[in-house]
């Protein structure tokens, strides 16, 4: 792929990065807003001798990335917030089975089947496990195009350097828009290791078994043991855009797209005197919870805005609280909001604290 | 749709930072659709406006949706040929040209859209229009390409129109 700026969907970038990454196999359903991935991937794929396949359904998708992922194949899928919901039982087994996969939900608004408008509805979702069994996944948090595109090539890494399905989880207005993307082979491809792990047992082989099932005294003990030893070593992984934090009064967390349109009316805030400054987590699950409690310990104030009623504040909140409390502010999913109507509740929550 | 990717498009090849966000959903057939564009020397932080400095207005709807939402400094370019005259804000500075009537006459019924592009360009200064028709190229797609050339003259024609 030619190293140059090209004009593309947040969509197109993660269809792009994956092939670029080394993706093989991609297995997937219908759903706006997210419908260019397949769409694109299915030629694609192809083409990079991958395999693409519409499933039917998000539970046969989700159970073909499970398959391809046990033989240490770097596989994905995409869908939006209701597929996800399909793709559980499948998610909470690889995370069980400690099967590798990359996983990207556009998310739209609910519940139910919502809208296609943009929504951050999902973080709970994301970032709790979704499924039974306290299963963690690795999140991501894209809010640019060129995000999408970085953070996706990423994700493959991560997912087989953890052995752990990894969700991107975007929302309507990061798939639908365009801006300039500088495409390009992935930095460093590091060894996916499979080999050692990997199903297998074909002919002489010895025999391997993946599974999520443990029922010898203690066994399942032992394996939850493991799998939050596995989750506690992701959290030297957090990552987070700060912007103008250093002297400010009061610091706003935001969020993917929710997270650039904050940085606009943070920048409206300054322009007009306002101390304020932006944290943008970039990495939802494992949360930046060290960097914030060491803003909150400098005694900074925190407003938090996302579209929904409310639920990356408690992160944040927990995050900072034995140092101080989190303003929030909500969106409901389901309209665009811009830099002005974020600016009015930045300035409200500074006029509070004179 | 169209001119606005070209416009991102053309913005972009100039070394811009720009967004292109569409908004159709449910009202694709029939009804009305809308895209922004920033364009902007610096990084982009919303892709949303919800006041813009400059609008290009195609028809009626557009324009009771729209007209409100424009910045008092703003310009408006508005569809002579589909809009009501007495439906404009005498307030608001605005550009009033036949784009349909000017596409029929050039013989290309379909590029009143980039007449209005032309006028557009002309109005704010925003990009040369050698760097938008630069970026036809980029955007029609491989199986209109006969249809470059046409689509540049209407753009030069929107540029040119004086009322």
């Amino acid at each position: 792929m030619k190293s140059e700026r090209i004009l593309i969907k947040g969509n197109e970038a993660v269809a792009y990065a994956a092939i670029e990454a080394g993706c093989k196999c991609f297995f997937g359903y219908p759903i706006t807003p997210q419908n260019e991935i397949p769409e694109l991937l299915s030629k694609l794929m192809p083409e990079n001798g991958g395999e693409f396949v519409q499933a039917e359904s998000e539970v046969g998708a989700a159970n073909m990335l499970l398959g391809a992922g046990a033989c240490g194949v770097r596989a994905m899928t995409s869908t939006s917030g209701p597929g996800i919901d399909l793709m559980q039982e499948a998610i909470s087994y690889m995370v069980g089975s400690q099967i590798p996969c990359v996983i990207v939900n556009m998310s739209r608004g609910g519940p139910g089947l919502g809208s296609i408008d943009a929504s951050q509805a999902d973080y709970y979702q994301a970032t709790r496990g979704g499924a039974h069994g306290a299963g963690r996944t690795f999140v991501l948090a894209p809010s640019t195009c060129q995000e999408c595109y970085d953070m996706v090539q990423e994700a493959f890494d991560i997912a087989f350097r953890y052995r752990t399905p990894v969700l991107v989880l975007g929302d309507a207005i990061t798939g639908q828009i365009k801006e300039p993307v500088l495409c390009h082979p992935p930095v460093h491809v590091p060894d996916d290791k499979a080999g050692s792990w990997c199903l297998q047992g074909m002919g002489d082989r010895a025999p391997r078994l993946l599974k999520s099932v443990y029922l010898d005294d203690g066994a399942l003990a032992s394996h939850n043991e493991l799998l939050e030893a596995k989750y506690k070593a992701m959290q030297a992984d957090p990552r987070a855009e700060c912007l103008d934090t250093d002297d400010a009064e009061l610091v706003v967390a935001a969020f993917g797209s929710i997270g650039r349109i904050a940085r606009s009316a943070v920048q409206l805030a300054r322009a007009s005197g306002h101390r304020v400054g932006l944290f943008r987590p970039q990495t939802l699950f494992p949360f930046p919870a060290r960097e914030l409690e060491r803003l909150a310990a400098e005694g900074k104030r925190f407003l938090v805005i996302e579209q929904n009623a409310g639920q990356m504040v408690d992160d944040v909140r927990l995050a900072i609280r034995h140092h101080a409390d989190a303003d929030f502010f909500g969106v409901m999913p389901g309209i665009f909001v811009d830099a002005d109507d974020l600016l009015t509740p930045i300035l409200n929550c500074m006029r509070d604290a004179q | 749709m169209l001119i606005g990717n070209l416009l991102a498009q053309a913005g972009m090849e100039q070394g811009l930072h720009v967004t292109f966000i569409p908004v159709y959903g449910a009202e694709m057939r029939g009804g009305t659709a809308n895209c922004t564009v920033v364009v902007s020397s610096e990084p982009i932080g919303s892709p949303i406006v919800r006041r813009p400095q400059a609008t290009i207005i195609m028809n009626q709807p557009s324009l009771d949706k729209f007209q409100p939402r424009l910045r008092p400094d703003g310009v408006q370019i508005v569809n002579a040929s589909l809009v009501e005259q007495a439906s404009l804000d005498p307030a608001r500075r605005t550009v009033y040209i036949p784009a349909n009537d000017m596409a029929n006459s050039l013989g290309s019924p379909r590029m009143a859209n980039m007449i209005a592009l032309g006028a557009y360009l002309k109005a704010t200064g925003c990009l040369p229009p050698d760097a938008v028709i630069d970026a036809l190229d980029h955007v029609i797609p491989g199986h209109s390409r006969q249809l470059i050339p046409q689509n540049a003259e209407a753009l030069r024609a929107g540029y040119a129109f004086s009322a």
